[in-house]
C-alpha cells in the first residue's frame, strides 16, 4: 500500500548531492539577466555564499560591503527604497544575529522588498564550530512581523524558491546551508510560498521537517514502513506564513507529530508547529533538533549524527510518541 | 619552568616551530584559516615569549596579563603558540576542529588552555579587551591587556565603537595590534572596501599609533611593546604590516589561502621551506 503513497515529486532513488548555495548563485545570475533592478550585496563571504557568480557576470550591480553586516542590511533597505530588488547574503549567524536590529527596524517594520539569503545555517557548517553555526536564525527571523521565512530542502527547491521570492513583494529570509544536500525532488516539484508539501501520506504519525532533515524524514518513513508504521512526511519549507491547514489536517489524521530541523527546537520549526497545534488541534509531539545547546567543530554531516539529527533518531521519537499515546489511553495523565 | 626571552634568534626559532605545528594541525583538520594564521605568528610569539606576564602552569593566575584574539579565525597560530609555551601538550594540536576538542575551529573561552575570550565573530574582541582593561583599573591592578585585530574586522562598525571607548576611557593599560596583511576573505582589501588612511583614523580617534613596516621583525615588535608600556593617558595601537601566508612561498599574498588548509603536497612543500625534514 505505502509505496503508492509517496508523492510523485520525490525521486525514487537519490542520485545527486548538491551544494544548494551554488544553486542560489547560479539562479541569481539567471535572474540578473531578467531583472535589471536586481542588485546583490555580500559581507566578505562572496565565494562561500556563491554570490561571487553574480559578481563576475554583473560587477556593476554587485556590492562587496566588506565585513560590515549591519551596514549591508541597512544599505539593502536603501536600495529597496529606491526601487531595486536587493539580495543580501552572508552566513546565517551574522546575517540574522549581528544585523538583527537593522533588519527589524530598517527592513521588516517598513516592509521593504529586501531578500536576505543566508548560507551556512545549522550544524552542517562543520569545522568552523559553534560560533559559526546558526541554530537560532529561524527563530530570530520568524519573530519579526512582515518577514517571510523559507527553508529549502534540496537543490530543486532552492532554485524554485529563489525564482519565487524575486517576484514576491516584501521582506524575505531564505535559509541555506553549507553541506551538499541529497537531491530529493524531481524537476516537476512546485514551490509556493505558504504551502507545506505532503511528500508521503500516512496514518499513524506525521513528521514535519525542513532543510536537510526532510531527507532524513523520508528515510525514517521507510524504516517505519517496514515496522508497519505509516508516517506522513511533510516539507514545511515556508516556516512563515506557516501552512496551518496542512499541519492541522495531518495531525488530525495521525494523532502524533514529530518535527525535525537542524536548528534549536526552541523557536524553530518545532516551536512553530507546536504553536499551531496547541491553538488549533492539540496533538502529542516530539521535537528532533538541537536541544537548546550550541554546536561544536566536526565534519558537517557527521555532526548530524553527533547531535542526534538522523533518520533513526526520528524513528526513535516516533516509537516514544506512539508508546506514549497508547499508554495515555489506559493511564490517566499526571 | 617557562621563561620569557628577548633573544631574537630564540624567538625566530620558536616562530619557525610554531609555523610547522600550525600547518600540521590545519592539514590534519583538513580545514581552517591558513593565511591569517601565518601572518600573526611573530606577533603572537613576541607576545607570549617576550611581552606578556603569564604562567602557562598557572593559567588562572589572577594578576596575569590578558590577551584576546579578536581575529578568532587565526586561532591555529595561537594554539600552536600556547602549546609551545606549555599550556597543553603539542600532540593535542592534532585534535584541532574535532568534536568535543578544546581546540575548536574558533577559540572558546577556556582558561585551562589559556584562551581568555570566545571569539570568531569579528568585531567583538576589542570591546572584550576594553572590559578587561577597565576591570583592571577598577581593581587597581597592574594588569596589561593585549588584543590582536585583523584589518578586515576594522570594517565592522562595532570595532570603531570600541576604539572610541578605549580612548575616551584613557585605557593606557591596553595595547591593540592590527595584523595588517591587506587581505580579507573576498580578496585584497583595497578592491573590496579600503580602510586607509588607517594610522590617521586611529590617531583621530585618540590613540597613540605605531606603524611597523615589518610586522614579522621581532626587534621592531619588542620595541613597539616597550613604547606601549610607557605610554600614559591613552591606548596604544601597533599597526603591524604583515604578509598573509607569511613564510610559505605558495601561500604568501594569495587570497585563496585565506580559508583553506594545506593539501598533502602543499604541506610537504611548506615543511621543506621551513627546514623540516619529513
Ligand atoms: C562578523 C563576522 N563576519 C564574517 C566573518 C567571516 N570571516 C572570517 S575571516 C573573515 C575576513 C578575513 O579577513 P581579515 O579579517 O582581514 O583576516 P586575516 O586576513 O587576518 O585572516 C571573514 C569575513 C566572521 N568571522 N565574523
Amino acid at each position: 500500500m505505502s509505496k503508492s503513497k509517496l508523492s510523485d515529486v520525490v525521486v525514487d532513488e537519490i542520485r545527486e548531492h548538491i551544494y544548494i548555495r551554488e544553486v542560489y548563485g547560479k539562479t541569481l545570475v539567471e535572474l540578473g539577466r531578467e531583472y535589471p533592478e536586481l542588485v546583490v550585496l555580500d559581507a566578505d563571504l562572496t565565494v562561500s555564499t556563491k554570490t561571487s557568480l553574480f559578481g563576475k557576470e554583473f560587477p556593476e550591480r554587485f556590492f562587496t560591503m566588506g565585513v560590515s553586516e549591519q551596514d549591508m542590511m541597512a544599505t539593502a533597505a536603501g536600495f529597496a527604497l529606491s526601487g531595486k530588488i536587493p539580495f543580501a547574503s552572508t552566513f546565517a549567524v551574522f546575517a540574522t544575529g549581528r544585523a538583527w536590529e537593522h533588519i527589524r527596524q530598517s527592513i521588516a517594520f517598513p516592509k521593504l522588498n529586501v531578500k536576505i539569503v543566508a548560507t551556512h545555517a545549522g550544524v552542517t557548517v562543520g569545522e568552523d564550530g559553534a560560533t559559526h553555526q546558526a541554530l537560532e536564525d529561524i527563530a530570530l527571523m520568524r519573530v519579526l512581523p512582515n518577514m517571510t521565512v523559507i527553508v529549502p530542502a534540496d537543490a530543486v527547491e532552492t532554485e524554485k524558491v529563489i525564482r519565487t521570492i524575486v517576484k514576491h513583494q516584501g521582506p524575505t529570509y531564505v535559509r541555506l546551508a553549507r553541506a551538499k544536500f541529497p537531491t530529493i525532488f524531481k524537476k516537476n516539484y512546485e514551490f509556493e510560498i505558504g504551502k507545506a508539501k505532503v511528500l508521503r501520506e500516512g496514518k499513524h504519525v506525521a513528521i514535519f521537517a525542513i532543510g536537510i532533515m526532510v531527507y532524513e524524514a523520508l528515510e525514517a518513513s521507510k524504516i517505519l514502513e517496514k515496522e508497519g508504521i505509516s508516517a506522513f512526511v511533510v516539507n514545511v519549507s515556508t516556516i512563515k506564513p506557516i501552512d496551518v491547514e496542512t499541519i492541522v489536517e495531518c495531525a488530525r489524521i495521525a494523532g502524533a507529530v514529530v518535527t525535525a530541523e537542524d536548528h534549536n527546537i526552541i523557536g524553530g520549526l518545532g516551536g512553530a508547529v507546536a504553536e499551531v497545534l496547541s491553538e488549533h488541534y492539540p496533538t502529542p509531539m516530539r521535537r528532533i533538533g538541537m536541544r537548546d545547546r550550541f554546536g561544536t567543530s566536526g565534519d558537517g554531516l557527521q555532526l548530524l549524527e553527533y547531535f542526534g539529527l538522523k533518520a533513526r533518531n526520528i524513528v526513535q521519537a516516533v516509537h516514544e510518541l506512539l508508546e506514549f499515546n497508547s499508554a495515555k489511553k489506559s493511564v490517566s495523565f499526571k | 619552568m617557562f621563561k620569557r626571552t628577548r633573544d631574537v634568534e630564540v624567538l625566530k626559532e620558536i616562530a619557525r616551530q610554531v609555523r610547522i605545528d600550525l600547518l600540521k594541525a590545519l592539514h590534519h583538520a583538513k580545514s581552517g584559516h591558513t593565511g591569517g594564521s601565518l601572518s600573526s605568528v611573530e606577533i603572537l610569539v613576541a607576545l607570549y615569549f617576550a611581552e606578556l606576564r603569564h604562567d602557562p602552569k598557572n593559567p588562572r593566575w589572577e594578576n596575569r596579563d590578558r590577551f584576546v584574539l579578536s581575529k578568532g579565525h587565526g586561532v591555529p597560530a595561537l594554539y600552536a603558540v600556547l602549546a609551545h609555551a606549555g599550556y597543553f601538550p603539542r600532540e593535542e594540536l592534532l585534535t584541532l576542529r574535532k568534536p568535543g576538542s578544546r581546540l575548536q575551529g574558533h577559540p572558546e573561552y577556556d582558561l585551562s588552555i589559556g584562551i581568555e575570550a570566545t571569539t570568531g565573530s569579528l568585531g567583538h574582541g576589542l570591546s572584550a579587551a576594553n572590559g578587561m582593561a577597565l576591570a583592571a583599573k577598577l581593581d587597581k591592578k597592574d594588569i596589561r591587556v593585549y588584543v590582536l585585530l585583523s584589518d578586515g574586522e576594522l570594517q565592522e562598525g562595532a570595532t570603531w565603537e570600541a576604539i572610541m571607548t578605549a580612548s575616551y576611557r584613557k585605557l593606557d593599560n591596553l595595547c591593540a595590534i592590527v595584523d595588517r596583511n591587506r587581505f580579507q576573505n573576498d580578496g585584497a582589501m583595497a578592491d573590496i572596501k579600503d580602510i586607509e588612511p588607517l594610522p590617521d583614523k586611529w590617531r583621530a580617534f585618540g590613540w597613540e599609533v605605531e606603524v611597523l613596516s615589518d610586522g614579522h621583525d621581532f626587534a621592531g615588535l619588542l620595541s613597539a611593546f616597550d613604547r606601549a608600556r610607557v605610554t600614559k593617558g591613552k591606548p596604544f595601537v601597533i599597526i603591524a604590516n604583515t604578509i598573509k601566508g607569511k613564510g610559505i612561498s605558495i601561500f604568501e599574498n594569495q587570497g585563496k589561502y585565506h580559508g583553506v588548509a594545506p593539501t598533502d603536497e602543499e604541506l610537504k612543500l611548506a615543511l621543506r621551506e621551513l627546514g623540516e625534514n619529513i
